[in-house]
């Protein structure tokens, strides 16, 4: 599985005898020792961190599936009892609803993470590519999932994104009816949904066992964006990088506690707390936080086909982007002018989400007031598409032509020599 | 590396903080002019339980004055004598065998099925029943109510933005004086805090409604505030034992947080990185 060659000696016959057969316990081994570049920062702890993100929602979410009822008289009424009812429900269904947000807090680091210092060049086209399927997947099962508590706003977000589907060119209505079984979200919708969201955390599962793959064949980047060259550049996984890791991950499991303790509601929406109800359209139908700088864009066209398309394309963008990127130079650290717009970027990124959470038309900059004493100003909408263009323009504009005409700075030769400096043992800090 | 570490928690940060503040401004538009006051609840805050004395005033209310629109769906009888729970007596660890709860149960009618005839009959409650409809269906309870349809109030603190003070200040938005351009319309009063300012509830709360057991002077805030605390618990029961296992949870997780940190440093000791 591994690019490097194992070290691994099978010391019993047992173990002999095994790793002549099927080699599990090298892979394993292999897993371990595996070769890190020794620079890697706290920002690259978020690989680990997901993973246990995912075991936990597969974990907690098998268990509640155990006493859920995805039938529309009932499913409310079953998370109630979850919560009320079932021994240590309490607990694992905050975890499970507080843990997609936690699950996408650090899937958004560690995408960004990715786009800093270019994670997705040669050779890791493939590894970035996988990633973005996981994030398309992880969005579907995010959505699947919330539709199942049968609140208001499972219900209403549901209608609004089948809705989608119905703008589609000739065959919308009918795949819109395909998908919800019905001509309404109802009883047939929330079964299927529910199957679904119960399959899609394995093929996330799988698509994590190729991505690691690809990860342990090209090895990791790291924040110089060197290739490793020597052995000297690097460390082995275990103990440098468990230990690493395992500190992050309880500062993570911190923030994580905090939320299912002490603000368990914080991140949804009081109106899933009122059982869903298809004659009673809520004021605001506002999705996921996670999925509001999409929604943004969606809002931002007038047109509904092109909306989607526009949603879709800001998706889409990232599995193109290592063809997009025409620069050489992995980390923003060696490009002086891409790391603005890079920051730039991420700001546009926050905007989005507030767009997104707000009502369109609202003043979101205000200038003062007009002459009947109306406040005038910059509203959502235009926000949002100020936002939109620069998002786009990100990927099709500023990164091709960036990487023609910038001069990056001097990188060091090695990490090693990034590290201990040349021969004099002066430390080359890289800009950061 | 402490740099990066200082990055993390701002990052952090700076998400709670983006998302605290989009919550308090969809807590804030239901509301309009009128000042919601921020009352101090004795279960806000990391440590904060129920105030038992007050719940319990508080199902008092519920019993006398709500429950004849409103129903506890969710509720079980026996749950009132849960851990948490306002009735929740040391000694009774199985609230069914608990003499309150038992008493509150028989208190109401519970609709059931003789087993020999077949016959629908009416019996005196037992805590494992759940707290029963008020109304056969939801038309009758509109028909009964002017149009409007009491809602659930298992969950209503949960499901109203503001929470806890939404609920107090409704019952105690009624003395506000109405905008004159605002028609009502028949059976409607006016509330600043209800979305749109029309609600169908006549002001349900008037000094001395109820006498209480304990001897508070039973004013309209006093069994406003009673009966939100019931009603907090009753969306919330499991918050105290929340509480108290996130506080251990936190403190292990602290601890692990630092042994892991000491335990990087020294495995990183001679390492150049």
């Amino acid at each position: 599985m591994s690019g490097h060659p194992s070290t691994y000696e099978p010391k019993y016959a047992a173990t002999k005898w095994l790793d002549t057969r099927l080699p599990i316990v090298r892979m394993g081994a292999d897993f371990m020792t595996f070769p890190s570049p020794r620079n890697l920062n706290y920002w690259y702890t978020f690989g680990g961190i997901l993973t246990l993100c995912l075991a936990s929602q597969i974990i907690t979410g098998i268990i509640l599936a155990m006493h859920y009822v995805p039938h529309v008289d009932l499913a409310f009424d079953s998370v109630q009892r979850i919560r009320r009812d079932v021994p240590f429900g309490w607990l694992l269904q905050p975890m499970h609803a507080v843990g997609a947000s936690m699950f996408f807090l650090a899937v958004y680091v560690h995408m960004f993470r990715g786009l800093y210092y270019g994670s997705y060049k040669a050779p890791r086209e493939v590894l970035w590519i996988i990633g973005c399927l996981i994030y398309l997947v992880m969005m579907a099962t995010g959505f699947l999932g919330y539709t199942l508590p049968w609140g208001q706003m499972s219900f209403w977000g549901a209608t609004v994104i089948t809705g989608f589907f119905g703008a589609v060119p000739v065959v919308g209505e009918s795949l819109q009816q395909w998908l919800l079984g019905g001509y309404a979200v109802d009883n047939a919708t929330l079964n299927r949904f529910f199957a679904l969201h119960y399959l899609l955390p394995f093929v996330i599962a799988g698509l994590v066992g190729l991505h690691v793959w690809a990860l342990h064949h090209v090895g990791q980047n790291n924040p110089i964006g060197i290739t490793t060259k020597t052995k000297q550049d690097t460390l082995s996984f275990h103990p440098y990088y468990t230990i690493k890791d395992g500190f992050a991950v309880v500062v993570f499991l911190l923030i994580f506690a905090f939320f299912i303790f002490y603000q368990p509601d914080a991140l949804g929406h009081a109106d899933n707390y009122i059982e869903a109800d298809a004659l009673k359209t809520p004021p605001h139908i506002v999705p996921e936080w996670y999925f509001l700088p999409f929604y943004a864009i969606l809002r931002a066209v007038p047109d509904k086909l092109l909306g989607i398309v526009l949603m879709l394309g800001a998706i889409v963008v990232l599995f193109v982007l290592p063809w997009l990127d025409t620069s050489k130079v992995r980390s923003m650290r060696f490009r002086p002018v891409a790391k603005w717009f890079f920051w730039i970027f991420l700001f546009f990124c926050f905007i989005l989400g507030w767009c997104g959470a707000e009502t369109p038309d609202n003043i979101a900059i205000p200038f003062g007031t007009d002459a009947s004493g109306q406040a005038r100003g910059l509203n959502f909408t235009w926000l949002s598409r100020i936002a939109t263009i620069y998002y786009f323009a990100y990927f099709v504009l500023i990164l091709p032509i960036l990487g023609l005409v910038e001069t990056p700075k001097d990188r060091p030769e090695s990490i090693t020599k990034a590290v201990l400096g040349d021969i004099n043992h002066t430390v080359i800090v890289p800009a950061e | 590396m402490t740099f990066n570490a200082k990055l993390i928690f701002f990052t952090v940060a700076l998400v709670i903080t983006t998302f605290s503040g989009v919550g308090y401004a969809a807590g804030d538009s239901s509301t309009g002019d009128y000042e919601m006051e921020h009352k101090h609840w004795h279960f806000n805050g990391a440590f904060g339980t129920y105030d038992k004395a007050s719940a319990q005033r508080g199902y008092q209310v519920y019993r006398e004055v709500c429950s004849s629109c409103h129903q506890l769906k969710h509720l079980s009888f026996r749950h009132l004598g849960d851990q948490g729970a306002p009735f929740y007596d040391e000694r009774y660890p199985n609230p069914n065998d608990n003499p309150l709860v038992k008493n509150f149960a028989a208190d109401w009618s519970i609709e059931s099925i003789d087993g020999e005839t077949g016959d629908i009959l009416e019996r005196p409650g037992v805590p494992a029943d759940k707290f029963p409809a008020i109304y056969p269906n939801a038309a009758a309870a509109r028909a009964s109510n002017g149009g409007g349809l009491p809602p659930d109030l298992s969950v209503i603190v949960s499901a109203r933005n503001g929470g806890a003070d939404y609920i107090y200040n409704l019952l105690l938005a009624y003395d506000a004086e109405m905008p004159n351009d605002m028609v009502m319309g028949p059976g409607l009063s006016y509330n600043p805090v209800m979305d749109g300012g029309a609600i169908a509830m006549v002001a349900p709360l008037s000094e001395d409604l109820v006498e209480y057991a304990d001897g508070t002077p039973a004013t309209v805030e006093q069994m406003a505030a009673d009966v939100t605390e019931f009603l907090a618990w009753s969306s919330d029961p499991k918050m105290e034992q929340r509480k108290s296992a996130g506080l251990m949870t936190m403190l292990y997780l602290t601890i692990l947080a630092i042994l892991l940190w000491f335990s990087y440093k020294r495995v990183w000791k001679d390492v150049e990185h």
